[in-house]
């Protein structure tokens, strides 16, 4: 017993732990931020995992051509944005049922991705890293925070950039009025369908942020697969109640299980790896379960809308 | 209403032929033959010798989750968690099946039984959520795939609950015990065919549930409840009582489709084992055929077979050399050319509907 304790004083006083947790939290939350926007718009935008993927396959296409990690994220934005245009446009500006437009775009561009993959050699690489003097001194979380590859400070300007979005603009009201009541925002002279298209947009673009960010930040080559990473996002935006701040903190806490769980096995210890997977999603039922009538979601997520029509 | 037709369908067969020449040019892009690979899809599904068992097979569980799916969707709910009511289903058939036993026959039925329970046990917790804490049906059944997924691979990793003894799993881990050969769905031998019984079942219940939901007071209550739960509720449609039960029922259709890709999926699924991966993706893909099939039993027996067709279909394309995985493209490009002519036709109907209300006033 005591040994175990050794350990778990081990896991969680060594910086490792942290910089796991922090590096797999940032691509949830590149994730998750799009997401949020989409949803409070009002739309489960289910396929994020295919903007992921989508976006780690352009970024590398783009990193392969000219070898800057720099166009490499543009790319990979732009690939996400790419899945985005079809969900956006297909589900809100012709009436396609979103659930089966997202089911479909992640099957499709994960097989996409794997069947150009076989076709054509990808060279990525590692960014390279940047470690920020002084503030990377701090003990413990030091080198976490503050000693990633350069693409996680990204992320820095990303959050606040959809808090401001979100609710300090005119858009983001928008936004969130075509969520909450299409009916009353489209009287009010708002399209809703078109803020929902952008919402999606956008979601695309931090996803495929996220694509690169997880080629060139966490694993360090192409993979035409994220496992499932996309939805843990989506439940991490639920988990937050649909505010920026508890979706932060949903892929932190998520993050810090996954990292938690693979150092604990590090040390040989077997901790019910099943049940350390199932956690967010139980976490996030259970949350939504309890906290149910304090915790809405948005009151037209996942409704399309059609003028005229309730 | 002549016009209207000829122009559906001449939507469909654009949108279809446009999915089908992208995925040519993608092919041809590569490097690759798109004859060849069109020869190996239509041979590996239905033309091959004993294909057509294959392809049945596989269009049987989906069919069966599709109707699940219609059913929860005619009352007005979303679930999407069909996967994981699928695992759960079979997990549940083979944790019973086997404690229960019993000689062949009854064995299947009991295994059927407790794949429907399990699949309900599995809807019915989102139900209950919904209907007792408010808690989004589209969420709740999202999030307990993955739950289902994991519950079950730890189930894998467990004698007491599903791992076989040592001595029957030879040198693989993580598998359960096979059912015996009498325990086991009989196959129809037709022309060369191994027909699973499943397919009969799947058929049967898609003819009689256009039934019900057509022609009986269940399923208008069902529709009413979909499209008005307000009125609903004042015509006495209680809403969480219905709503629950359409919920368990939709969860039961996918459990079932577990349960007979267990007895009856052979080789296709597993070789009468849970094994990790069972599900192979059949629950999405019901999912999928009952929302292309816009939630009527009968176009959902088309959809599952085309897309049963493309699942034994892809089998055959590597040896085309062209990478298999083509066929998830090819799918995912049908599926949206499958979406838009309604969706275009729907955006059209309204256009006209306003101006002729315009050309009146």
């Amino acid at each position: 017993m005591s040994s175990l304790l050794d350990a778990l004083w081990e896991i969680f006083t060594s910086n490792s732990t942290y910089e796991g947790a922090a590096v797999a939290a940032g691509l949830l939350l590149f994730a998750a931020s799009g997401e949020l926007i989409a949803e409070r718009a009002g739309t489960i935008n289910i396929s994020v995992e295919g903007m992921l993927v989508g976006g780690a396959f352009t970024a590398a296409v783009g990193f392969d051509v000219t070898g800057s990690v720099v166009v490499a994220l543009v790319t990979g934005a732009l690939g996400g944005m790419i899945v985005a245009g079809v969900q956006a446009e297909m589900s809100h500006r012709l009436v396609a049922d979103q659930f089966v437009v997202g089911l479909t775009l992640n099957i499709l561009v994960v097989g996409l991705a794997a069947f150009l993959e076989r076709e054509i050699d990808l060279e990525t690489s590692r960014a390279s890293k940047l470690v920020i003097p002084l503030l990377s001194d701090i003990p413990l979380i030091g080198t976490a925070l503050f000693g990633q590859p350069w693409p996680f400070y990204l992320l820095y300007a990303l959050v606040p950039v959809c808090w401001y979005l979100l609710y300090r603009t005119r858009w983001g009201l928008e936004v969130r009025a075509s969520g909450e009541d299409p009916q009353s925002a489209d009287v009010s002279g708002i399209d809703v369908n078109k803020r929902r298209r952008q919402s999606i947009y956008f979601a695309g673009l931090t996803s495929g942020l996220g694509g690169a960010y997880f080629v060139f930040v966490q694993i360090g080559r192409f993979e035409p697969t994220v496992s499932g990473r996309g939805f843990i996002a989506i439940a991490a935006v639920i988990f937050g109640g649909w505010t920026l701040r508890g979706t932060v903190a949903g892929c932190v806490l998520f993050a810090g299980a996954v990292s938690f769980r693979l150092s604990v096995q590090g040390f040989g210890y077997d901790v019910n790896s099943e049940l350390l997977q199932a956690l967010p999603f139980l976490v996030t039922i259970f949350g939504m379960a309890i906290f149910a009538r304090r915790v809405r979601p948005p009151a037209a997520l996942a409704r399309p809308f059609i003028r005229g029509l309730k | 209403m002549k016009a209207r037709l000829v122009e559906l369908s001449t939507l469909y067969f654009l949108s279809v032929m446009v999915a089908l020449v992208l995925s040519a040019i993608l092919v041809e892009a590569t490097g690759g033959d798109w004859w060849p690979v069109v020869d190996a899809l239509l041979e590996g599904s239905f033309f091959g010798a004993g294909r057509w068992g294959q392809t049945l097979g596989a269009a049987a569980p989906m069919l069966l989750v599709a109707l699940g799916t219609i059913i929860s969707g005619r009352a007005g709910l979303v679930n999407i968690g069909q996967e994981g009511q699928l695992l759960i289903g079979v997990a549940f058939a083979v944790y019973f099946g086997f404690r229960i036993g019993g000689p062949g026959p009854i064995n299947v039925v009991v295994l059927l039984i407790f794949g429907a329970i399990g699949g309900a046990v599995w809807a019915g917790v989102a139900g209950v959520l919904r209907f007792r804490r408010g808690v989004p049906e589209v969420l709740s059944t999202l999030l307990l795939v993955t739950v289902a997924t994991q519950v079950v691979a730890y189930g894998l990793k467990n004698q007491w609950l599903l791992l076989a003894p040592e001595a029957n799993r030879g040198n693989r881990n993580q598998v359960s015990e096979q059912l015996a050969t009498d325990n086991r769905l009989p196959r129809l031998h037709i022309f060369g065919n191994e027909i699973p019984l499943g397919v009969f079942i799947a058929v049967g219940a898609a003819v009689l549930l256009g039934f019900a939901l057509s022609r009986t007071i269940w399923g208008f209550r069902l529709r009413m409840l979909g499209r008005n739960p307000r009125a609903a509720q004042r015509a006495g449609v209680s809403q969480s009582g219905f709503g629950l039960g359409a919920m368990l029922l939709s969860g039961a259709f996918a459990g079932l489709a577990g349960a007979v890709m267990l007895a009856g999926g052979g080789f296709q699924f597993g070789n009468y084992r849970l094994v990790p991966g069972f599900s192979a993706s059949i629950g999405w893909t019901g999912l999928l055929v009952a929302l292309v099939a816009r939630e009527k039993p009968a176009a959902a027996i088309v959809v599952a077979l085309i897309f049963g067709g493309l699942r034994t279909g892809s089998g055959f394309v590597s040896s085309t050399g062209v990478e298999a995985r083509i066929t998830d493209v090819i799918q995912g490009l049908l599926v949206l050319a499958l979406l838009v002519p309604p969706a275009v036709m729907f955006v059209r109907d309204r256009r006209r509907a306003r101006a002729a209300t315009m050309a009146r006033t």
